[in-house]
């Protein structure tokens, strides 16, 4: 279990870190706590390891009017130890602290979480769930993606060839919204079996649905969210929900749907208790 | 008893750990922290597929020189490891495979290089030329009737089928009114000691003389086959164990990797290390458990057991291990099956199978694990057949006290205790009355509470009949121990055990000081060295502190004889006038210390009484007056929490009470009882290798495999009984295996306890949420 050869550099500019990531072999180490255990397993043949935790650009956090735009290098546990302002109502610093162990938090970040596209990555449904959106850089210059339009499968993004993800944009989430999180995991410090965030603005009529750790991509339920919204019973919602499972068509085991109607049936129902 | 509370660091007092210093400080000096100048490092490669026909390997030119196949150490002997059973099928199991791979993980060739990294990097520059066979994945693909075979000429995939035959069970069948069967899983998974095994080799020029290091429990014995398998004389050959950093069975077998280490350093001529990672652990070191069950009880209407049928068949990988066989995982589970339990009639079927998988190997709680999990299941099965509690069923059922010393309907000799005391001790503690009023209460976030225990006897200890009576290569009899008085009164302890783990260097200490009153600060206990201690068998099944304490004991009285002896005679007063106590020897007001008395005896001869040798040290052996074992028992009791809708099983109490005789210090005791809890709590909720149709494992890191940690530990409840046995010294009985057997047992019942209002039950280890969640939907499409 030690890696394969790779050259390893650290730009000091965002220029300098684009320039090298399109050279044919090259990957991006953003915290490296998935990465590195990969290298050292010979799963993923790098050439050459282009370390992003040089840059100061990819640290930073702008506060502004409508949303708060996070550093895709900022660690996770810079938000669950609030460091940096939050946009969600307290749902990403409660994230934050929900998965592996402090000392991957500590090196770990939300870019590099999110680049990989685990598909039980918490980010990764934290992000879809709050509209959230990735401002992506490359040798073509910048471009917008959100977050839902990010994943394409699991491990498998809307990131193109020597393309990194500058920062997470996270829209202002309305202060009338209250979020529900449901997640297993076999035990502490461990990915999650299923994870679900759903978001309620009674106020605004508005709700979000999101299964994580499902597979592939995070599932948005917009249908079940307006239900639960306009107060559906509990027997109604679990026959909804299961059928929107199946209609996922992700090739759930009967125990894994039922896992997963648990989780979403419960982050709706602390949403709405909140 | 024997022993006498007086002091404070003596057998039975809870003495500070003393090797801790330098454990925790950093300071231990494990394998890899060996350094000898020139090391080459090894990286193995090792076959990619379940069974193949190895035809050839494709070495690129520049790593010629570079890599080396089982033709460049021809003249070692593979690893035969065969039970005197008959009809045990043998394997031979070589260091590097030869003509056929028979595992996922199997070494076929060696390459070094200065570091790790670049020798895998030539591992991964090498190809194989392969013919794949089909897969012999699982127990019934092995025995089904056309399953290509494993070893060449065998009748069938099977290494052994045996059975225990006691008393009349078609007359029990005809008249039970009570008949209940179970069929049961135990999933396979691996050791995981926290330090992976590891082995350094290099030749001593001077000596002449191969020097192996190896994470091993018991160097002595590794010495002698490890001779044997690479044609040199013992007196050749030095096996040293460093600071080993838990072996819990793994590190009890001769391994191919010690083999071939030793191998290539003999024909290099220079050092050579292999530093297992952890993929190589968990897909290729001995594996544990993979028991099924197929169990009936036949009851009477009260569900006192009178007869019981029971079949094992553990699936036990590819080759069979030395020194323990193949066979020995089945023949154990079916041999205690019967437990802390007055069952009369029995009857016992083993099975060892023989598939693709990396080799099954002890491991904490040998086959005990399984009997007890197939056992205790069965008795919480046969209380809700007669609809009475568990715990009245098998309260009981169990061997009263006035029946000790009691014969099992396997053969097994209880020799003291009190089973249902113990039972009701921990019952008292968990306090049952209270957690079904609880769990008839409800929670109020749905989940489902459920209380289980089990109990079990833990054989220990055992010597020469019970090795003998396995039909064993090696009988593992006694323990050595040489005590030895420096000249300025200090004390070292030479020993054939090695720890690991367990505190000997401090208990063994207390034992001297039990007998010589001399300080353990005073005390160096050795171990670990087949050049330094007298020839030992090593720490495994229990053994050490009785064995090696026994030896301790009588190697220290008979010290304490010539101390007095010397001390009295310096003092000028008749021998049987002086005590020997608190590190002196005291006539009156007048004494004299060990630091006189020991240079006395080393650098004064002329002091000595006449007659009297000069030197201060004793050699002892030391044997168990009865050698089939000093049975500790306990009970285990748990509450959990069970989320329906999610699958997840949470310990809310966990309580042991347990009796190991006379504890020599109880605060290891206790720490041993819940780290084997912990351990035991991987079997049931979380470790597991699975293996697919290719026979590829299916968790080869720690994404995949988990094991409990911190935070999944419980504040386990340990309660103490102490039932000296009548057979050994100070009435010491082994336990570092217990706490491991029963968690599996415990938590099923707890939980099939919680999920019995939805009519499901598991009966699967390790029970997942997949598994919790899966029986629930079987109950709901049954309705």
């Amino acid at each position: 279990m030690k890696p394969a050869p790779f050259a390893y550099v650290r730009p000091k500019s965002l220029g300098e870190a684009v320039a090298l990531l399109v050279q044919s072999g090259a990957r991006a180490l953003a915290g490296g706590q998935s990465l590195v255990p990969m290298l050292n397993l010979r799963l993923a043949p790098v050439e050459r390891l282009v370390d992003l935790g040089g840059l100061a650009e990819l640290r930073g956090v702008r506060d502004s009017s409508g949303s708060i735009l996070y550093g895709a290098m900022t660690a996770h546990a810079v938000f669950e130890d609030g460091e940096v302002p939050d946009a969600s109502n307290g749902l990403m610093p409660f994230v934050a602290g929900q998965f592996a162990f402090r000392a991957v938090r500590n090196r770990g970040t939300i870019g590099g979480a999110i680049a990989l596209a685990d598909p039980a990555a918490d980010w990764l449904t934290t992000a879809v769930a709050l509209e959230a959106r990735l401002h992506l850089i490359g040798v073509a210059g910048r471009r917008l993606v959100g977050a839902e339009e990010f994943v394409l499968g699991p491990y498998v993004t809307a990131l193109g060839e020597g393309e990194l993800i500058e920062a997470v944009e996270v829209p202002k989430r309305a202060a009338s919204e209250r979020w529900g999180h449901a997640r297993v995991a076999m035990k502490i410090g461990d990915y999650a079996e299923s994870m679900a965030i759903a978001l309620m603005d009674r106020k605004a009529g508005r709700g979000r649905l999101v299964l994580g750790a499902a597979d592939g991509a995070p599932i948005l339920f917009p249908e079940i969210a307006a239900r639960a919204l306009s107060g559906a019973a509990s027997d109604e919602l679990r026959l909804a929900v299961r059928r929107a499972l199946l209609a996922a068509d992700r090739g759930f085991t009967p125990a894994k749907l039922a896992m997963h109607t648990t989780t979403l049936l419960r982050a709706l129902a602390q949403a709405a208790a909140a | 008893m024997t022993a006498t509370r007086v002091s404070g660091e003596g057998v039975g007092a809870s003495v500070r750990r003393v090797e801790d210093r330098r454990l925790l400080d950093g300071g231990g000096e494990y394998l890899a922290d060996l350094r000898v100048p020139g090391t080459v490092e090894v990286a193995f490669l090792r076959s990619p597929v379940a069974h193949a026909r190895l035809k050839g390997v494709d070495i690129p030119t520049q790593f010629r020189n570079s890599v080396f196949l089982a033709e460049d150490i021809g003249f070692t002997k593979p690893i035969v490891a065969a039970t005197a059973a008959p009809g045990f099928q043998s394997s031979e199991y070589p260091a590097l495979a030869r003509e056929k791979l028979r595992f996922v993980g199997e070494m076929i060739a060696m390459c070094i290089a200065p570091t790790r990294a670049e020798a895998e990097d030539i591992a991964q520059a090498c190809t194989l030329d392969l013919d794949e066979l089909p897969a012999v994945w699982d127990i019934d693909v092995a025995l089904a009737a056309d399953a290509p075979r494993i070893h060449e000429g065998w009748r069938d995939n099977v290494f052994l089928r045996s059975a225990i035959t006691a008393g009349d069970l078609a007359g029990i069948k005809a008249n039970a009114p009570v008949v209940v069967q179970k069929t049961l899983r135990m999933g396979r998974h691996a050791g995981v000691s926290l330090e992976t095994r590891g082995v350094l080799a290099h030749y001593d020029r001077r000596l002449g003389e191969l020097v192996v290091y190896s994470s091993t429990q018991f160097p002595h014995v590794i010495r002698t086959v490890l001779a044997q398998s690479l044609g040199i004389a013992e007196s050749r050959l030095r096996v040293v164990a460093p600071d080993v950093g838990g072996g819990f069975g793994i590190k009890g077998n001769f391994h191919p990797e010690e083999l071939a280490v030793a191998a290539l350093a003999m024909k290099l001529g220079c050092p050579v290390r292999w530093i297992e990672d952890r993929r190589e652990h968990l897909v290729a070191s001995p594996h544990a458990r993979e028991h099924r069950y197929r169990i009936t009880a036949y009851a009477d209407r009260s569900g006192r057991i009178r007869g019981l049928e029971a079949e094992v068949v553990v699936d036990a990988g590819a080759y069979s291990v030395w020194p323990w066989t193949a066979a020995m995982e089945a023949g154990m589970s079916a041999g205690i099956m019967t437990g802390p339990y007055d069952i009369p009639v029995y009857h016992g079927r083993a099975v060892t199978v023989c598939t693709n998988k990396s080799p099954l190997g002890p491991y904490r709680g040998v086959g005990r694990s399984g009997a007890c999990f197939a056992l205790e299941t069965m008795i919480d099965a046969i209380a809700r057949a007669v609809g009475r509690n568990p715990e009245d069923v098998r309260l009981e059922n169990m061997v009263p006290p006035s029946a000790m010393p009691y014969r099992s309907a396997t053969g097994k000799f209880y020799d003291s205790g009190d089973y249902p005391e113990c039972a009701r001790r921990a019952l008292a503690a968990i306090d049952p009355a209270a957690v079904r009023a609880r769990q008839a209460r409800g929670e109020p976030d749905g989940r489902l509470i459920g209380f289980g225990m089990a109990s079990y006897t833990e054989q220990s200890a055992h010597g020469t009949a019970e090795w003998v009576a396995r039909g064993m290569p090696v009988v593992f009899g006694y323990e050595p121990a040489l005590a030895r008085f420096t000249p300025d009164g200090k004390l070292i302890l030479f020993v054939g055990i090695q720890n690991h783990g367990q505190g000997l260097e401090t208990t063994l200490a207390q034992v001297a000081h039990q007998e010589l009153g001399i300080a353990v600060a005073d005390i160096v206990v050795r171990h670990g060295d087949s050049s330094v201690s007298p020839y030992g068998m090593g720490t495994f099944a229990s053994r050490s502190m009785t064995m090696a304490g026994g030896a301790v004991s009588r190697a220290c009285a008979m010290l304490a004889e010539k101390v007095k002896r010397i001390g009295a005679h310096l003092l000028q007063a008749p021998i049987d006038a002086v005590t020997l106590a608190g590190g002196q020897v005291a006539f009156g007001s007048q004494s004299v210390g060990f630091a006189a008395i020991a240079e006395a005896a080393y650098r004064h001869p002329e002091r000595l009484p006449s007659g009297e040798e000069p030197g201060l040290e004793a050699n002892a052996v030391y044997e168990p007056q009865c050698s089939t074992g000093a049975f500790s028992y306990a009970t285990h009791a748990c509450t959990v929490a069970v989320d329906p809708g999610t699958g997840m099983v949470e310990l809310l109490d966990y309580v042991v009470c347990h009796d190991c005789g006379t504890m020599v210090n109880p605060m290891i005791v206790e720490a041993q009882v819940v780290g084997g809890v912990v351990q035991g709590l991987g079997t049931a909720l979380y470790e597991e290798i699975p293996y697919d149709e290719n026979g590829q494992p299916l968790a080869s890191t720690f994404l995949d495999y988990l094991i409990p940690g911190a935070p999944e530990a419980p504040d386990v409840r340990v309660l103490h009984m102490e039932t000296p046995s009548p057979h050994t010294r100070f009435g010491i009985k082994g336990m570092g295996e217990g706490g491991a057997i029963a968690p599996p047992a415990a938590v099923v019942n707890a939980v099939n306890d919680a999920l019995r209002p939805l009519g499901a039950e598991v009966t699967e280890t390790p029970i997942t949420p997949e598994r919790v969640l899966t029986a629930i939907l079987a109950a709901e499409a049954r309705r």
